[in-house]
């Protein structure tokens, strides 16, 4: 380790590693800060598939993208500073000063530009002001992904989501894989807000209701949870009498939005979008304090991490430029990939083989709106016999959760057996994308990020 | 069990009281049915440490107030409790408010408080700019600080001079017992004197002594939390001028000694003493009221809220403040009831236990208690490493010292690995994520736990308890049903 880099990148999620190659790609000398005690960032809770379609051109899970844009970095001189909390950055003119908590002491870095890259917290209850008890039970859907995911703990039988958010779809889903009965997904907005595949793949797939203009009104139990009371909404989002209903349940997931992570950046004076908290930055992506760029997840939540990747490069790229510097700043590319949102329509089946996500439709017989091939292919399964990729944790020897993937799609029908099955599976030994276990014929590969 | 005394509920009070009773020679026990201490009134509060000025002059109130607001700093540097002497103002927003206040004043000297004055709003701005108002009070020896650290220290320090504490134990039956052991208490716990300190509960503890007559009414008070805005919004409390109503203090805005902003309690009775449940008409009355104290406070600083319980001897007819009860009852020798200990109960804390401690002199013949003094007791308390709070230098020490302090687990208060496993291994034996919330002050951020929750499960998992045995709080409050294994 050094004392002073060209650029520092704070957080090691697909932003931060994206920016650290493209940093060092142009002869800058890089360090990453991050406080967890691997790479990777929210991806490693994210144990699902659909990552990756973009940039890697393939379905990944989020620890398989994590991996992927860490083995970007092989033989490339970066320093990485894992388990180290950035608790304070200095603005000292030209440099920067980072102050970093570790395990080895209180470090200072020096450096000339910083990227931040600082991801997102979550939205809690605190701050939708839901009224009603404090009980146990009650859990943000990052929250509950992590002690599922990371430490399978057991959260709860009886669950109530509120949110139609992606995260809170995936945890829908996630949570019926596990044993529990998801009762349904309350959105307060008069449309869902995940992507139609989501609710199809996550809700529909597992017969869960979605209802929409709704809210959870009230949080009953005085030690665990033991209801929730849910309100239709007004158009001020405000309950409305007299439309109460009590659902006993044990369980409330909240999927109720995303805050950008920016404590560092106010250290700095970076200018915050109000509304959004986000980091406001310009074209090349400088927030408002001379070297200091901001991408991914603390700029703006991005529904997909292959578009966080994608604009920290540049992000990274200039934050090189602007400390040795070089001109010639990149502008950032507009991202208005985007796959499609809200309700799915009747009668269509979206494909999910690759970012366009066609609208693909039968009428008398004859597919419409397919773009290929595959396409079409998926459609006519999905149509009589939809097939899923199948993902999980399974145990290792020493009772860690490692996360697996079925090596080929199985018939959705099957999935929550097969699931079942894979809870006694102990695994010996295993290594990433090679086969851990067959259950029934099936090969479940191990999906670990390292 | 035998003991000479048993306490029942260990809020500040009961708390304080033990401590006291340890300076002497007696085996003590505190009864709690909650799984720690400051699980009851006593950690949902505003936590100000109040001058004395609003209590009628000549009760115990305004005489314990007074005098616990005079012990508190001191107390809290021996027992390594956090305490700010912030002041605080009242406001008045029209003519009838200011003359209120004027009156107050004088109250206030008749009480025993020193250094009450009218002001004008430039020395209100001066401190806390942007609040609204036409003039104001100022209460210069009014005072923020820990609650739930304060009511930790005076159980500890209790339990270093060898009281017993018994948690998850709700007294449900108390039989007479042959003197000198006059009270058996749940059929196993014997003891000579019962002193009830069971807050909310403490007519119904009365009536299992055979004494009836008490009834306590319920007070509901709601509160926001706002973010950490403390230092660049308010760093005094606002109160209104108090007006006539049920017997509250007006909804105030109150920095808190970690830096947040609180704003309440509003005031409404009810018949359940243990509903907490925050309301959505009440939490909108928080948030116009509290605007009008300070207009720039914004809804998106909002990062929870709560409730607590007035225990109130005045009934919802009457309102207002009936003075503490607390005396050694005739009915039944040896028992000691305090009744009624809302606000400023807190604050009065010790000198209500050192009220009751010379209940107990005044009576040791007749209840069989030898009270005489221990030799050397323990009075302090070590105060809990607080990283945050350190300079660099000295956070870097002590990383060298423990690797553990450069492992940061709570990011939205900066609280250490040390920090949590110092909280876990608490002096009380208290394992509950509150109660490691109450001892290290995780979880309490914008993020409410987002971050640091599953650390803070793993660690207390590594003490020894399984998933299923993780409460949030009491018995029953389970986050997990299991863990795969
Ligand atoms: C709970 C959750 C679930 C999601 N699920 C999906 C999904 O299913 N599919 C999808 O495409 N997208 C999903 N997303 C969005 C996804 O997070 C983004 O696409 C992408 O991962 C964001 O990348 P990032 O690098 O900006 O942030 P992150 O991945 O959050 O990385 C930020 C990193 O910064 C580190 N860090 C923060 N502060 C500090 C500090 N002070 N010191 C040191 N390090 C620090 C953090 O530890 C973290 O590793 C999800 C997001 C969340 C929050
Ligand atoms: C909204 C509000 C704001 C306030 N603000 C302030 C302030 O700013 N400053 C101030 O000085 N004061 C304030 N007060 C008053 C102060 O909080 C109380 O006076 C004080 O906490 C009372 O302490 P306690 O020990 O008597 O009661 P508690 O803390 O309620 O303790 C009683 C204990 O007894 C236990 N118990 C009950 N029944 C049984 C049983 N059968 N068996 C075993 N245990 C039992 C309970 O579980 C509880 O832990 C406020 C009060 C409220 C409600
Ligand atoms: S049909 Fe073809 S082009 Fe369209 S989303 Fe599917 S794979 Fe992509």
């Amino acid at each position: 380790m050094k004392d002073f880099y060209d650029v520092a990148i704070i957080g090691a999620g697909p932003a931060g590693l994206a920016a650290a190659k493209a940093a060092s790609a142009l002869g800058a000398s890089v360090i990453i800060l991050e406080r967890e005690a691997r790479c990777g960032g929210i991806l490693n809770q994210c144990i699902h598939d659909g990552f990756g379609l973009m940039r890697y051109h393939r379905a990944l899970t989020g620890p398989e993208y994590a991996a992927r844009a860490i083995d970007e970095l092989e033989g490339m001189r970066i320093d990485i500073l894992t388990d180290a909390f950035v608790s304070q950055l200095v603005d000292n003119g030209d440099k920067k000063a980072i102050i970093v908590i570790t395990r080895s002491g209180l470090l200072t870095i020096n450096t000339a530009s910083i990227v931040l890259a600082t991801g997102c917290r979550e939205r809690t209850r605190g701050q939708i002001r839901t009224p009603g008890s404090r009980p146990s039970g009650v859990f943000t859907a990052g929250l509950a992904q992590s002690f599922v995911n990371l430490k399978g703990m057991d959260i709860g039988h009886r669950v109530v989501i509120l949110g139609s958010g992606d995260i809170g779809l995936i945890m829908a889903r996630r949570l019926t894989l596990e044993g529990a009965k998801v009762l349904g997904v309350y959105e307060i907005l008069s449309k869902p807000c995940g992507l139609k595949r989501n609710i199809t793949q996550c809700l529909y797939d597992f017969g869960i209701p979605l209802e929409t203009g709704m809210t959870v009104s009230r949080i009953i139990g005085s030690k665990r949870l033991e209801a929730v009371e849910v309100s239709q909404v007004d158009s001020d989002m405000k309950a409305i009498d007299g439309t109460a209903r009590i659902i006993e349940c044990d369980t409330l997931i909240l999927s109720v939005g995303l805050i950008p992570e920016n404590e560092l950046a106010s250290d700095l004076g970076v200018k915050l979008d109000p509304k959004t908290n986000g980091a406001l930055t310009d074209a090349i992506l400088q927030t408002s304090v001379p070297g200091v760029f901001a991408c991914g997840n603390c700029r703006k939540v991005l529904d997909l991490a292959d578009l966080v990747s994608r604009q920290a490069e540049t992000a990274g790229a200039n934050a090189a430029r602007h400390a040795l510097g070089l001109g010639g700043y990149e502008e950032a590319a507009e991202l208005d990939v985007s796959l499609p949102k809200g309700w799915p329509e009747k009668d269509v089946i979206n494909c999910t083989l690759c970012p366009r996500g066609c609208s693909i439709a039968f009428k008398d017989g004859k597919a419409l709106g397919y773009g290929c091939k595959r396409g079409l292919e998926y459609a006519k399964t999905e149509l009589v016999s939809p097939m899923r990729t199948l993902t999980a944790t399974v145990l290792d020897s020493k009772g860690h959760c490692v996360p697996i993937k079925s090596s080929v799609p199985v018939p959705r029908s099957s999935l929550v057996l097969l699931r079942q099955a894979l809870k006694s599976v102990r695994l010996a030994d295993h290594h990433s994308g090679q086969v851990a276990c067959t259950i029934d014929g099936i090969e479940f590969l191990s999906a670990e990020n390292g | 069990m035998r003991y000479d005394v048993a306490i029942i509920g260990a809020g500040a009070v009961g708390c304080a009281i033990a401590r006291e009773l340890s300076f002497f020679k007696l085996k003590v026990a505190v009864l709690e049915k909650s799984c720690d201490v400051a699980f009851g009134t006593s950690g949902r509060n505003s936590a100000v440490c109040h001058a004395g000025f609003n209590n009628k002059t000549t009760s115990l109130m305004a005489r314990f107030c007074v005098e616990g607001n005079r012990l508190m700093e001191g107390l809290c540097q021996d027992l390594g409790v956090e305490y700010r002497k912030t002041g605080k103002f009242l406001i008045g927003f029209d003519e009838a408010d200011m003359r209120t206040l004027e009156a107050l004043v004088e109250k206030g000297k008749a009480n025993g408080c020193t250094g009450l004055q009218i002001v004008g709003m430039d020395a209100v701005h001066a401190k806390v700019p942007g609040v609204g108002g036409i003039g104001a009070m100022s209460s210069p020896n009014t005072a923020i600080f820990d609650t739930f650290g304060y009511t930790v220290a005076l159980a500890e320090n209790a339990k270093a001079n060898g009281c017993d504490f018994y948690f998850s134990h709700a007294v449900k039956s108390v039989s007479e017992g042959p003197d000198p052991y006059r009270f058996i208490i749940d059929g196993a716990i014997e003891a000579k004197v019962l002193i009830n300190s069971a807050g909310l509960f403490a007519d119904k503890v009365s009536s299992l002594c055979g004494v009836d007559g008490y009834r306590i009414y319920p007070c509901k008070g709601q509160y926001y939390v706002y973010d950490k805005i403390a230092d660049s919004t308010l760093q005094v409390p606002v109160y209104p001028a108090p007006r006539p109503g049920i017997g509250g203090l007006g909804i105030h805005l109150t920095p808190t000694i970690h830096g947040n902003v609180i704003a309440g309690p509003s005031a409404d009775y009810q018949d359940d003493p243990e509903d907490y449940c925050t309301t959505k008409p009440v939490l909108d009355q928080l948030l116009s009221e509290s605007s009008l104290l300070l207009g720039s406070l914004r809804p998106g600083q909002i990062i929870a809220s709560y409730a607590g319980i007035r225990p109130k001897q005045a009934p919802p007819s009457q309102g207002g403040f009936m003075d503490f009860t607390i005396k050694a009852e005739q009915g039944r020798k040896g028992l000691v009831n305090l009744i009624g200990i809302e606000s400023p109960g807190l604050t009065a804390s010790v000198p209500i236990a050192m009220h009751v401690r010379d209940i107990l002199i005044d009576h040791q013949r007749d209840f069989g208690l030898d009270m005489q003094a221990r030799e050397n007791p323990i009075r302090t308390r070590k105060a809990p490493v607080r990283f945050a709070s350190l300079d660099r230098e000295e956070q870097a020490r002590l990383i060298k010292e423990n690797p553990d302090y450069g492992t940061v687990v709570c990011r939205c208060q900066t609280v250490t690995l040390a920090e949590i496993k110092k909280a876990i291994d608490n002096v009380l034996g208290c394992r509950s994520i509150a109660s490691v919330k109450y001892r290290a002050w995780p979880t309490t951020g914008r993020c409410q736990g987002g971050y640091c929750m599953t650390r803070i499960v793993a660690e207390l998992m590594k003490s020894g308890l399984k998933a299923e045995e993780i409460n949030l709080r009491d018995e029953g409050s389970n986050l997990f049903w299991g863990q795969a294994r």
